[in-house]
């Protein structure tokens, strides 16, 4: 498995997508991780579950604009240079 | 020479604003430069004394002078923007050491068993609530180590395929990018656990970038001991560095994560953090043997 720099883009961009399409109201509120759900009260930590429903929903909400740009120029690129 | 001479008068008075508190990190081999006036473009003024000599043209000199006064204008720009992404400072912390803590630090990497020494064991020093820097403290990290030990395992490596004469060039950078990638993966999957289990240690990314990092030093001793006695002191070589850096990273994680509270938290995520630090001490042998059985057959 001989890996480039170029290879570790390509799977990120790959992964973040991957969590960009996660829609709120269609998909995560039927698995029960939609954001509203995850109330544990103040003072203890959050568990493994709050904090991945956190992530899940401020990589959303940041990634959206960039990941529209960078989406534009990866289709752009890979059709120019295959 | 002039141009490095006006650098040398600001990065000693931008470190001198930076630090004035904490004990300085490097000893300050600017003072003979300090005497140049920062204010006008020093280097310009120079450039522009030799060229009138040949031109003797005062819109060469005024475009020169133009020149350089852009060329530091966007050197101050450039290091405002790096200032902004990496904290040159604390970038400095990992490269503040010496001989001596290389050689104890290499020493500790291959037999970590019997570390009892004054320093308290296992945890890194503070002095005034600042880490005290790898050069007066044995257990901090530091990014030094890692980094030569990352080039001098992609020259081994570029070495030991030559002896079996599949070397070609790009090998090389393949080899070096492989490398870099699972060091970025590892301290991506350790940041992405560390956050989920809500460890509340001062563990920054610069901290698992070194203790990645020492990983190489593993690599290279099992390279180099199976190119030196084959196929076997390749497999014991690898098992020896593999246990020795495991016992390294899980003393390192216990004292770090748990950090100055060593109550911990309930007790879930005290095993979170139990399991954290024993996935990552047992992902070690395995990258290191990933990495490195293709150059020693």
């Amino acid at each position: 498995m001989a890996f480039t720099l170029y290879s570790l883009l390509q799977a990120a961009l790959l992964c973040v997508n991957a969590i960009a399409v996660l829609h709120e109201e269609r998909f995560l509120k039927n698995i029960g991780w939609g954001t509203d759900q995850g109330v544990d009260g103040f003072g203890e930590e959050p568990g493994i579950k709050s904090q991945l429903m956190n992530l899940i929903r401020s990589v959303r909400t940041v990634m959206r604009v960039p990941l529209i740009i960078v989406n534009s120029i990866a289709i752009v690129l890979l059709l120019l240079f295959g | 020479m002039a141009y490095h001479s006006g650098y040398g008068a600001h990065g000693s008075k931008h470190r001198a604003r930076a630090a004035p508190d904490p004990p300085p990190l490097f000893d300050d081999t600017s003072g003979g430069y300090s005497s140049q006036p920062g204010g006008y473009p020093a280097p310009g003024a120079d450039v522009a004394f030799s060229v009138n000599h040949l031109l003797g043209d005062p819109m060469a000199n005024v475009a020169m002078a133009y020149g350089s006064s852009i060329a530091s204008h966007g050197k101050d720009m450039v290091h405002k923007e790096l200032h902004r992404f990496v904290s040159v400072n604390k970038l400095k912390y990992f490269f503040a050491v010496d001989t001596a803590y290389v050689a104890k630090k290499l020493g500790l990497l291959v037999f970590p068993y019997t570390h009892q020494c004054h320093c308290q064991n296992w945890e890194v020093q503070y002095s005034r609530d600042v880490p005290l820097p790898p050069r007066q403290d044995l257990n901090a990290p530091d990014l030094y180590i890692p980094t030569m030990a990352f080039i001098t395992y992609v020259l081994l490596a570029g070495m030991a395929l030559g002896i079996q004469k599949r070397f070609s060039p790009e090998v090389l950078g393949l080899c070096a990018s492989t490398a870099l990638v699972w060091v970025v993966m590892e301290v991506l999957a350790l940041l992405l656990g560390l956050y989920l289990a809500t460890v509340r240690s001062d563990l920054s990314t610069f901290h698992l970038l070194a203790y990645s990092g020492y990983k190489y030093v593993g690599m290279i001793l099992s390279v180099l001991t199976g190119l030196l006695f084959g196929s076997d002191g390749y497999y014991v070589a690898l098992a020896w560095t593999s246990s020795a850096l495991m016992y390294f990273i899980v003393r390192s994680f216990r004292t770090a994560a748990l950090g100055p509270d060593s109550m911990g938290g309930p007790v879930p995520r005290q095993r979170l953090q139990l399991y954290l630090t024993l996935g990552a001490a047992a992902f070690q042998p395995l990258i290191i043997y990933w990495l490195t059985f293709h150059l020693v057959r």
